[in-house]
C-alpha cells in the first residue's frame, strides 16, 4: 500500500496542470448558468481545445488520439478538471462511454468514420438504452429492428436519452430477435439522428429543465454496416459500454463534494441559530463532520476500487459500493443544506431572496435522480447480492 | 499509488488468518470468555512466537518493526477470530504508550518484555465521568503516589503492570503494588474484560507527560476500528452463509431482496470502514498531516457501522440470530465495547468538526 504518486503519475498530472493553467477558460462562470442550449458551441470548442492539447479523451489508446492513460492518469484527470472546475466537454458520452464501445467492439472502418469527430465534437453523441418499460430491466426492451435487404427498419421508442436534442448519432440497443431469450436477441446499431422517422422530444424532469429527451423512431432506415460487435450480441456491448460508466470518472466527485461542503460549513458560520452561528450547534456539528468523513470515505473507497483495478485489469462488480455510496452521501448532504437555510432552502433561483442563486433548492430536487440514474440503488444492492456475496438471483 | 495490499501485507494477512483461525477458534474464544481473565498463557506464548506481540515496535526492544498498515491488518484478523484476552490492551494500547512516550531505558524495562510476550499490561484512561476527552481526568498523583480510582480498565484483571494517565503525567503501577485493588466489571464483552482499578497511597513511577500520549492512542483507536472490521466481516460471512443454506417458503432466505439488500448494506458498511481504516494506518505511518482527522473518521464510521452490521446480522438469522449458541452475538458483544472504546461516533465527529469547521479542512493528502 503506498498512496504517494508514482514517477509517471506525477509528470502526467503536472503535464496537465501546466496545460490548464494556460488553457482554462476565464469566463465559465458567466456561462454556466446560462442553459445548456445556448452554452452548447462554448463545451464544443472548450472540448476541440483540449483535443489540440491531446486531453479530451486520455483514456482512449494513442492511435486513436488519446493517451492511453492508466486508471490512476485517468482518475488524476477528472480530479484536476474538477480542481479547476473546467468546463464538461459537449461530447461526454461519445468520449466516455461510446467511443470506447466503437474503439472495443467496431470495425476498422467504424473506428476511421466515427473516431475522429468524436474527438473533435462535430458529431455529438446520444445513447438510446431506457425504454419506457425497459428501465432497471434493459434487457426487456422492445424497440423492433427487422431486417430488410441491407437495412434494418427501426421502430419504437427510447426515454432518457441525454444529448438528444443536439445528438448527431445514438448508440442505440434494439431486439433483432423477438424469439430469442431477452438477452440474447439484441443488437447495437449506430444510428444517424438526422435519419428520417427519427423524431427527439425534451423529456421535462421535476427539476423543471429537460436535461434528457424521448426519442421516437418510427421506419427508421438503418445500413446493416451500423451494427456494433455482432447481430444479436448487443447486450454484451451495451454491457460493455456500462463498464465504462463506473469508470474514472467518479474521481471528481470527490473535489466536486468538497466544494458543496465548504460552502455549507461557510453557510453554517453565517446562518444563526439559537442565537449563534449554526456551525457552533452541537447537532449541527454533528451532522457536518458525518457528511466529511463520508465524503473522505467516498475517496478511499474509489482509490481501493481504481487500485483493484489497476491490479487485476477488470473493474469488479464491487464498483456497485461506489454508486450507492456518492448518491446517497449527495442526498444527505443536500438535506443538511436544506436544514441549515430553513425557509430559505425552497427558494429558486431567480428570486431576490435565494441563497446562493438557488442552487440548493435546485440540487436539493437534482440529486433525487441520483439514486436512480446508471442504475438505481436497488438494482445496485441486487448486484451486491448477486455477484459479489453470491446469494441467488431474486429475479 | 497502490491502494492495495503488497505482497508481504497480503502474505503478513493470510497468516495472521490461518494462525487465529487454528489457534483460536470459536471453541476456544467461548471456552476462555468464561474464565476470569479470558487469557491463555500458551496462546500467549503462540502469539510471541509469531512475533505479534512486538509487530510494530523497533527491533532494538526485540519488536518486529512493521508499520501501521501491517497492525491494521493484524488487528482485523484478531477481530474477525474475536481473539480474547489482554493483546489489545497490552500490546497495542500499553505498546503504544511506552513507545511514543518511555525514555530508551524504560523501554527496555517494560516495552522488551512486552515484545518478548513475557508480560501483559493495559492502560487506565476512564474515570467516573466515562469521558475520553484527556482534560477531564481528574486522578494527580502526588509524592509519587497514586490515591483515586480508575473505570473499564481493560484487561486489568491479568496485567503485570498498568499504565496510568493523571492530570500530572504518565505513570506505571506495578501489578502487585501496596495499595492496588483490581475489581471486575460485569460487561456486555465477555472476551475483553473490564475492571476497576483502586489506588490508595498505591507507588507509581512516572513514564513521561501526556504531551505525546494522544499519538499513542490515534493509534490504539486505529487499530480498535479495525478489529471492529473483522469483526463486520465475520458477521456479514456468517450471514450471507446462512441466507444462502436457510430455507422458507420453500427457497433460500438469500433470495428475498429485503434480505439480500441487508447483506449488500453489510458488505458497503464492511468495505468503507476498511478503506477508513487502512487509510488511517497509512497516514498514521506516513505521520500525514491528516492522520488524525483520519483516524477519527475511520473510528467514528466503524464504530457505528460495527452496530449495524450486527443488528443485520442478527435479524436476518431470525429466531437463530437470538439465540446464545450463535456466535453473532459475541461479536456484537465486542462491537459495542469497540463501539464506545476510545470514543463513540458522537465523540469523534465532534473532533472531526472541530478540525473541519473550526480550523480549517480535513483533506486525504494523497493527490
Amino acid at each position: 500500500m503506498d498512496l504517494k504518486l508514482t514517477t509517471e503519475e506525477l509528470a502526467f498530472r503536472d503535464e496537465l496542470r501546466i496545460w490548464l493553467a494556460s488553457h482554462i477558460p476565464k469566463d465559465w462562470e458567466e456561462w454556466r448558468e446560462k442553459p445548456i442550449e445556448e452554452s452548447f458551441a462554448y463545451l464544443r470548442a472548450w472540448q476541440q481545445k483540449l483535443q489540440e492539447g491531446r486531453w479530451a479523451a486520455v483514456s482512449w489508446p494513442s492511435e486513436y488520439g488519446g493517451r492511453s492513460a492508466t486508471l490512476m492518469q485517468q482518475a488524476l484527470f477528472w480530479e484536476e478538471m474538477a480542481r479547476v472546475d473546467a468546463p464538461p466537454m459537449a461530447n461526454s458520452l461519445g468520449l466516455g462511454l461510446i467511443g470506447p464501445t466503437i474503439i472495443a467492439c467496431g470495425t476498422e472502418a467504424q473506428k476511421q468514420r466515427f473516431i475522429p469527430k468524436i474527438l473533435s465534437a462535430e458529431e455529438i453523441w446520444c445513447q438510446g438504452f431506457s425504454e419506457p418499460n425497459a428501465g432497471s430491466d434493459l434487457a426487456g426492451l422492445q424497440m423492433e429492428a427487422r431486417l430488410d435487404g441491407d437495412h434494418y427498419i427501426v421502430n419504437g421508442q427510447k426515454v432518457w436519452t441525454s444529448y438528444g436534442w443536439v445528438g448527431d448519432w445514438c448508440e442505440l440497443v434494439v431486439r433483432t430477435d423477438a424469439s430469442a431469450a431477452k438477452h440474447k436477441g439484441l443488437t447495437v446499431l449506430l444510428v444517424d439522428m438526422k435519419s428520417p422517422g427519427v423524431e427527439v422530444r425534451p423529456l421535462r424532469q421535476m427539476t423543471g429543465e429537460s436535461e434528457f429527451n424521448e426519442l421516437f423512431f418510427r421506419d427508421v432506415h438503418v445500413p446493416v454496416e451500423n451494427v456494433l460487435g455482432k447481430v444479436n450480441d448487443g447486450w454484451n456491448v451495451a454491457m460493455s459500454t456500462l463498464m465504462y460508466e463506473r469508470g474514472a470518472y467518479g474521481a471528481r466527485l470527490h473535489l466536486i463534494f468538497k466544494r458543496y461542503m465548504t460552502r455549507l460549513i461557510e453557510l453554517a458560520r453565517t446562518t444563526r441559530r439559537n442565537g449563534r452561528p449554526a456551525a457552533e450547534d452541537p447537532i449541527i456539528r454533528q451532522k457536518l463532520a458525518q457528511c466529511s468523513a463520508e465524503i473522505e470515505i467516498m475517496r478511499f473507497n474509489q482509490m481501493r476500487a481504481f487500485s483493484r483495478i489497476s491490479a487485476t485489469g477488470v473493474p469488479g462488480p464491487e464498483g456497485s459500493i461506489l454508486k450507492i455510496f456518492w448518491s446517497e452521501l449527495n442526498q444527505r448532504l443536500q438535506q443538511i443544506a436544506q436544514e441549515l437555510l430553513g425557509s430559505y432552502g425552497q427558494l429558486l433561483g431567480g428570486d431576490p431572496h435565494a441563497i446562493d442563486k438557488g442552487m440548493w433548492s435546485y440540487a436539493y430536487l437534482r440529486t433525487r435522480g441520483n439514486t436512480i440514474e446508471a442504475g438505481t440503488s436497488e438494482v445496485q444492492r441486487n448486484i451486491i447480492g448477486h455477484f459479489v456475496l453470491g446469494l441467488p438471483r431474486s429475479y | 499509488m497502490q491502494f492495495g495490499l503488497s505482497e508481504s501485507q497480503e502474505f503478513l494477512k493470510d497468516s495472521a488468518r490461518k494462525f487465529f483461525a487454528g489457534e483460536c477458534p470459536s471453541a476456544e474464544t467461548r471456552r476462555l470468555m468464561e474464565t476470569d481473565t479470558a487469557y491463555d498463557a500458551a496462546l500467549w506464548s503462540k502469539l510471541a512466537d509469531q512475533g505479534y506481540t512486538g509487530i510494530i515496535f523497533p527491533e532494538e526492544y526485540g519488536g518486529v518493526g512493521l508499520g501501521k498498515v501491517e497492525l491494521m491488518l493484524l488487528m482485523e484478523e484478531a477481530g474477525r477470530a474475536l481473539l480474547p484476552g489482554p493483546f489489545f490492551s497490552t500490546v497495542v494500547l500499553a505498546g503504544s504508550v511506552l513507545d511514543a512516550l518511555a525514555t530508551p531505558l524504560l523501554k527496555k524495562k517494560y516495552l522488551a518484555p512486552i515484545c518478548r510476550g513475557e508480560v501483559r499490561a493495559t492502560v487506565a484512561i476512564l474515570e467516573a465521568s466515562g469521558s475520553w476527552n484527556p482534560a477531564h481526568v481528574q486522578l494527580s498523583a502526588a509524592n509519587g503516589k497514586l490515591t483515586g480510582e480508575k473505570l473499564f480498565v481493560s484487561d486489568a484483571g491479568i496485567a503485570d503492570f498498568i499504565i496510568v494517565v493523571a492530570r500530572n503525567g504518565v505513570f506505571i503501577v506495578d501489578g502487585k503494588a501496596h495499595g492496588l485493588k483490581i475489581s471486575p466489571m460485569l460487561a456486555m464483552d465477555l472476551t475483553r474484560k473490564l475492571y476497576v482499578v483502586e489506588f490508595s497511597n498505591t507507588p507509581a513511577e512516572q513514564i513521561g507527560d501526556a504531551t505525546n500520549l494522544p499519538r499513542a492512542f490515534d493509534v490504539a483507536t486505529a487499530a480498535l476500528a479495525a478489529e471492529l472490521v473483522g469483526g463486520m466481516q465475520r458477521t456479514l460471512d456468517i450471514t450471507v452463509e446462512y441466507a444462502k443454506t436457510r430455507k422458507q417458503f420453500g427457497k433460500p432466505i438469500g433470495m428475498f431482496q429485503a434480505v439480500q439488500h441487508q447483506c449488500a448494506d453489510m458488505y458497503l458498511e464492511t468495505e468503507s470502514s476498511r478503506s477508513a481504516v487502512y487509510y488511517a494506518g497509512w497516514a498514521l505511518e506516513e505521520n500525514a498531516p491528516d492522520a488524525a482527522a483520519a483516524v477519527s473518521i475511520a473510528k467514528m464510521y466503524a464504530s457505528d457501522a460495527g452496530r449495524t452490521v450486527g443488528n443485520r446480522g442478527i435479524q436476518i438469522h431470525g429466531g437463530m440470530g437470538f439465540t446464545w449458541e450463535n456466535d453473532l452475538h459475541l461479536y456484537y458483544r465486542r462491537a459495542k465495547a469497540s463501539e464506545t472504546a476510545f470514543g463513540d461516533s458522537t465523540f469523534h465527529r465532534e473532533r472531526i468538526a472541530s478540525m473541519v469547521i473550526d480550523a480549517g479542512n480535513v483533506s486525504a493528502k494523497s493527490a
